[in-house]
């Protein structure tokens, strides 16, 4: 290989500062899409898991839409779509007056992607884990919504905590998709530098030790929540 | 207090409930026998509702268990109910599985839950355990903190599914003591189990079941010394050999 290594390059400017802000921006993406994601997915893995009714319904089609269609698929639909289908003073409203509109449209196609996902581990873990509690509460005499949430989701939530892992790696990589529509992040900067230096090689190592270093704080710190709840005794025991 | 009359209980097409009588008086202790698959935990769960059945009724302290206009969740609350394999809530201590209907069905405050609980796991030998998490403890004690989420209840009567049965050998006398101490107090009792020496002490009567039928319904004496059907004659030489 004729590649000349050249890593100084990294240490001039502006391209410190470029790698630096596409890490934030990375982290940034990351965070906001992983909690959309959480808190969408929670409220329909629930919904999903609730015996019947018009809502149980309307989450089912939610999940299958949108676990269904690529995620970049997705994300164009947001950004190019969306505008257009919508009544026009909306559409004009995203395209002229939406703050961030890129980094808006990147962490609602993303959340919203991987809430369809985590809505299925939360119902997973409710049916293996929580389900097999409901005699039990409800010959105490609760009421079966009472039951449901003292005893069955906070059961079931604490034994998905180790496989809601993958789903925020997940998010964290899928960060990397709103490069195609315009945000500058970790990976969108390598590129960058790679235009103006050749030097895309040392550029893109750092971006993968970025990804590594992030994955392996989300896998660190899932572990700890997964230990603080018990959670890889409920899956063992899970009957 | 507790009344069965002719109920039917089938899943699809399989039939396990065909046409059970039954009656329980306040103050006495019922034991239901049977080979396994005769259907005595489906009739004992058909008691506070657990199982819903097609035909024929159940009465409960006078409230029909089966009326759509009946409160199943007040009905429960004050009929006892323990499970073969516990069913403690895992993600709780044995104080906080005790006190969490008593907080949220009958409204007391958590001081005064805990409180309750605190003196009935005492009474069932586990006042060192309070903050025990249910895999924490043995089977037998597991067992024991779940008779005491029962008793939290204040329950009219309490049903009893094969409480011994998932049980270690040296554990099932943990249990069996406290139900027996139970049903000395005077508490009515309804239980499904296969611990013969247990209903020749405790019960008052024994249901022998097979086939989804009640074929006896003998006091305690009679049925041991001289049960009117084959069936059960066979099921007894078979149980009490061992």
């Amino acid at each position: 290989m004729n590649y000349r290594w050249n890593w100084s390059i990294l240490l001039q400017e502006p391209y410190t500062e470029w790698l630096w802000s596409g890490l934030q921006w990375t982290v940034a993406i990351s965070l906001v899409s992983w909690a959309i994601a959480l808190s969408v997915g929670l409220v329909v893995g629930v919904v999903r898991s609730l015996p019947s009714g018009i809502l149980r319904v309307i989450a089912g089609v939610y999940i299958d839409v949108f676990r269904n269609i690529p995620p970049l698929v997705q994300l164009f639909l947001w950004y190019f779509v969306l505008p257009e289908i919508v009544p026009e003073t909306i559409g004009l409203w995203i395209k002229r007056d939406l703050p961030y509109p890129e980094f808006v449209t990147a962490v609602v196609a993303i959340g919203l992607f991987a809430g369809s996902r985590v809505a299925e581990q939360v119902r997973a873990g409710i049916e293996a884990v929580g389900n097999h509690l409901m005699p039990a509460a409800l010959a105490t005499g609760l009421r079966p919504l009472q039951a449901f949430r003292l005893v069955v989701v906070p059961l079931g939530l604490r034994a998905i905590v180790g496989p809601l892992t993958s789903e925020f790696l997940v998010t964290v990589k899928l960060s990397s998709l709103s490069l195609t529509i315009g945000v500058l992040e970790l990976t969108a900067q390598s590129r960058h530098i790679e235009n103006y230096t050749f030097q895309g090689l040392e550029a893109f190592t750092v971006a993968t030790i970025g990804y590594l270093v992030i994955g392996l704080c989300v896998t660190g710190l899932m572990r700890l929540i997964d230990d603080r709840v018990g959670g890889a005794a409920l899956r063992r025991a899970g009957s | 207090m507790i009344v069965l009359e002719d109920v039917h209980k089938s899943y699809g097409k399989l039939k396990i409930l065909r046409g059970c009588s039954a009656s329980v008086k306040l103050g006495e202790v019922v034991v239901v026998c049977g080979p396994s698959g005769s259907g005595k935990s489906t009739l004992i769960k058909c008691v506070n509702g657990l199982v819903p059945f097609e035909q024929g009724s159940i009465t409960v302290d006078g409230v029909s268990v089966s009326d759509k206009k009946t409160d199943l969740p007040m009905l429960r609350a004050r009929i006892g109910m323990v499970f073969q394999n516990f069913e403690l809530y895992p993600h709780m201590t044995a104080l906080e599985n005790v006190s969490l209907a008593q907080i949220h069905v009958l409204k007391r405050s958590r001081a005064e839950a805990d409180a309750g609980s605190e003196k009935l796991l005492a009474r069932v030998g586990l006042g060192g355990k309070l903050a025990s998490r249910p895999s924490q403890l043995s089977g037998g004690q597991q067992q024991r903190v779940s008779i005491a989420r029962a008793l939290a209840m204040d329950p009219k009567a309490m049903l009893f599914d094969e409480p011994t049965s998932a049980l270690d050998p040296e554990m099932i006398n943990e249990v069996l003591e406290v139900m027996q101490a139970l049903a000395l107090e005077g508490m009515t009792m309804m239980v499904v189990t296969h611990e013969m020496g247990f209903a020749q002490r405790v019960a008052d009567r024994v249901l022998f079941m097979d086939g989804g039928e009640i074929l006896e319904d003998t006091p305690k004496a009679q049925f041991f010394t001289d049960p009117a059907t084959e069936r059960a004659k066979q099921f007894l030489t078979k149980v009490l050999t061992h």
